[in-house]
């Protein structure tokens, strides 16, 4: 299987020549995002199934067996519907918002490792690359809000601005402390850090892994994520029953689809980095089964599974209380944490030699 | 310097926290409400003004639409204003029956209120959980009257028609095989008593989850606690009634104040609220779900033995009012004769005024006739609860946030039919 992978790749070299590394590199490309898109789409789906479980009704049924083919559908209509602008937006920028809230939550993937060594661009300072991407990706939101010029979206816009920021310290915080425990900025090595320790060696990784000696950091992380892809109970800015779909309001057809698809694969990463900083990316959680990509699409779910029952759970908080829980509680706590890392890891007790 | 507004926001009259057509128009110093300003009538239908045009039961439909989220509870009112200008006495079970369908409708109304303030709040998944007990409620109102929703089930003199003695069943189709259809079947074998039973004893157990996911879960009670404050003085001042009144405190129940029907013969308790803020009209509103249920319980018994001795008529027997049974109908001149005047001309209610107020599931519900005698009345208005809860909604709002203006939408429990008319 291999061999012949190899003898395909070695074929295609010859054809291509000089330009075979950019063509290589592009290939790949196409090769995560395209499964990306394929998982958001089936993101969706899943979305309404569970919920629609938690809330004992059926979900999509009827398109295709089980729905499957809803997502295709939604897809289709999305691509056939005229998009709409509203007369006194800014032309130029409204169309900048979508597309940027697309591509910047595509072009984080470049970094993500989604098992030994699968990873398209291996840079050592992928956690900076990571963080740097996704701020930009709120502009996309606030860009949307003021060129659509509504006011629906006019709140959203301040909403996300302010939420996006106050979380984002306590998220980066959070990560401070992987940082230190890992000594790397590189998002394979932090994986590679959680595979030592005691409980490897007794053949119960998962017990090593970042989320339990950074208990409170992986809490942190988990709700900033939550809070940073937008969703319930912290979803304000396209909180429906406040401003009905925020930034998205003006937008129809495929601009719409592409805040969409943008949120959805923004969730996906946001579980990613979380299973890779603190549930051990595709390590194995017990000695006697191989380390593969399976965990961490596995992880993955898990966390999504969490996203989506948090949805079905709670309700939304209000504007000020989430800026309280924020700046009030989450960085107070993410500093004290950092603190309490470090002694510890000055102590006798350091247990990430 | 630069010249500071507030900023305007037009919310609704399209908006999904709206609970139908309402547009409000926010004075927004940020996200903080300067002024709340309601803007009504988009779904103004003139019904005082049909019903001027029409006999007294030919109006009769037209209450089931008013509040179109409690409809039976919306008939009463107008029939006892008639009763009471005709003088005409109403069989006990007749009684029991309004009363029971009452509290179902009270229920029926307080399952969306909840569930809707929590879809408002953002717990989505309230609103089906409470759209399961309303479609079992829905199947009872389906039973007795014909409709799932405009029931127009009472009448001047009683009710249409008695309790039937089988509840409808689901078939297998298509979509439902044997196996669901059996456990759909499952409370359904008996009579519509049997149903109502069933879901007396199960309904208890309803609540307990909806407690289970809202009362002391953090984010809700964050959201509701302190918010929309109104205090007992300043309640009475802005003509509060129904729970928005009781979650202030005061303990004023037009069932147990001025008792119509047969409530003085029934127990139950009314809630009060301590704080006066959405929190406590939240568990007012619960707590009145379950003494509903308390109520339905003991009609269920009361008509059910009333069945067992061999059931009583359930309308008045005074054929000015009521039309005599098919059989007599169909034998005797003089019953047909009553029966032609009756479904041709209508009642005739002698000349006067009355007020009828009940307490409906929203506040009081009350409807004033004037009759010159003739066979439709002279004029008729109707006292809605959520319109004067509507007209506090500045006073509530000032100060809050976007967030908490839909969440003092949702706890008024508005319903534009009702507010509009």
């Amino acid at each position: 299987m291999e061999a012949q992978f190899l003898q395909i790749v070695q074929m295609l070299q010859g054809f291509f020549g000089p330009v075979w590394p950019l063509v290589y590199t592009l290939l790949k490309i196409v090769g995560i995002i395209l499964p990306l898109l394929l998982c958001v789409a089936y993101l969706t789906l899943a979305e309404r199934k569970v919920i629609g479980a938690m809330q004992v009704r059926l979900g999509p049924n009827v398109v295709g067996p089980w729905g499957l083919l809803q997502p295709i559908a939604d897809g289709l209509k999305l691509v056939f519907k005229e998009i709409i602008v509203p007369t006194q937006a800014s032309k130029g920028i409204y169309f900048v918002g979508p597309a940027l809230a697309f591509a910047t939550a595509l072009a984080a993937w470049a970094v993500v490792p989604f098992s030994e060594g699968w990873v398209l661009a291996n840079v050592d300072a992928g956690v900076l690359y990571i963080l740097a991407i996704t701020s930009v990706g709120i502009y996309s939101i606030i860009i949307a809000g003021w060129a659509s010029n509504s006011k629906y979206p006019f709140f959203a816009a301040m909403r996300s601005a302010s939420q996006m920021v106050s979380y984002e310290i306590a998220m980066g915080f959070a990560l401070v402390c992987v940082l230190m425990v890992s000594a790397s900025l590189n998002l394979s090595d932090i994986v590679h850090v959680q595979g030592k320790g005691r409980f490897v060696d007794m053949g119960l990784g998962f017990l090593s892994w970042n989320w339990l000696p950074l208990l409170p950091m992986f809490l942190v992380f988990l709700i900033s994520g939550i809070a940073e892809t937008n969703r319930a109970p912290f979803d304000v800015v396209e909180g429906e029953s406040e401003i009905v779909a925020g930034h998205m309001v003006e937008y129809s057809g495929m601009a719409f689809a592409l805040f969409f698809l943008g949120e959805y694969s923004a969730m996906i990463l946001v579980s990613v980095m979380t299973t890779i900083f603190f549930l051990g990316g595709w390590l194995s959680p017990v000695g006697f089964l191989p380390d593969s990509f399976v965990w961490l699409a596995a992880k993955t779910s898990f966390v999504l599974f969490l996203f989506l029952w948090f949805r079905a759970t709670f309700p939304r908080y209000r504007y000020d209380q989430i800026m309280r829980l924020g700046w009030k509680i989450f960085v107070p706590l993410c500093m004290f944490w950092v603190l309490v890392v470090g002694i510890w890891m000055m102590s006798p007790l350091n247990i990430w030699k | 310097m630069a010249d500071v507004r507030n900023f305007t926001l037009n919310f609704g009259p399209q908006h999904p926290a709206a609970h139908g057509v309402m547009r409000l128009v926010l004075e927004l110093d940020g996200e903080t409400v300067v002024r709340a300003d309601p803007h009504i009538g988009l779904l103004h239908r003139a019904t005082e003004k049909l019903a001027e045009e029409r006999t007294w039961v030919q109006s009769l439909p037209y209450m089931d639409r008013l509040d179109y989220t409690s409809m039976f509870i919306n008939e009463h009112p107008f029939v006892l204003a008639v009763e009471k200008l005709v003088g005409v006495d109403i069989p006990l079970r007749a009684q029991y029956i309004r009363v029971m369908f009452d509290e179902i409708t009270r229920i029926h109304n307080h399952l969306l209120s909840i569930g809707t303030q929590a879809l408002d709040v953002g717990a989505m998944t309230m609103v089906l959980y409470t759209f399961r007990e309303r479609e079992d409620i829905a199947d009872m109102l389906e039973a007795v009257s014909g409709a799932r929703m405009h029931g127009a089930y009472y009448r001047p003199g009683g009710v249409y028609r008695d309790l039937p003695d089988q509840m409808p069943r689901y078939t297998a189709n298509k979509f439902k095989n044997a196996e669901t259809v059996r456990k759909l079947n499952e409370a359904r074998n008996g009579s519509l008593l049997d149903f109502i039973e069933d879901f007396t004893n199960r309904f208890p157990t309803y609540c307990d989850e909806y407690e289970t996911l809202l009362t002391d879960n953090r984010i809700w009670k964050q959201r509701l606690v302190g918010v929309g404050v109104v205090s007992p003085e300043r309640a009475l001042q802005l003509g509060f009634t129904g729970p928005m009144l009781r979650g202030s405190g005061i303990q004023w129940d037009v069932r147990k104040k001025q008792p119509y029907e047969v409530y003085d013969r029934l127990e139950f308790d009314i809630p009060v609220g301590v704080e006066g803020d959405c929190y406590d009209r939240y568990l007012v509103r619960m707590e009145e779900m379950r003494q509903a249920n308390r109520i339905i319980k003991q009609c269920v018994e009361w008509l059910r033995n009333d069945s067992a001795k061999g059931a009583g008529p359930v309308i008045t027997g005074n054929y000015n009012v009521a039309p005599p049974s098919r059989e007599k109908m169909k034998g005797n001149m003089e019953e047909l004769i009553h029966h032609f005047k009756l479904f041709t001309e209508g009642i005739h209610v002698p000349p006067g005024e009355v007020y009828c107020g009940i307490e409906h599931a929203k506040g009081e519900f009350g409807v004033y006739m004037i009759s010159d005698g003739a066979n439709k009345p002279y004029r008729m208005k109707l006292r809605s609860a959520a319109y004067t809860h509507l007209s506090s909604m500045n006073e509530m709002a000032k100060g809050h946030m976007i967030a908490d203006a839909v969440t003092i939408i949702g706890t008024m429990d508005i319903v534009f039919g009702d507010v509009d008319r």
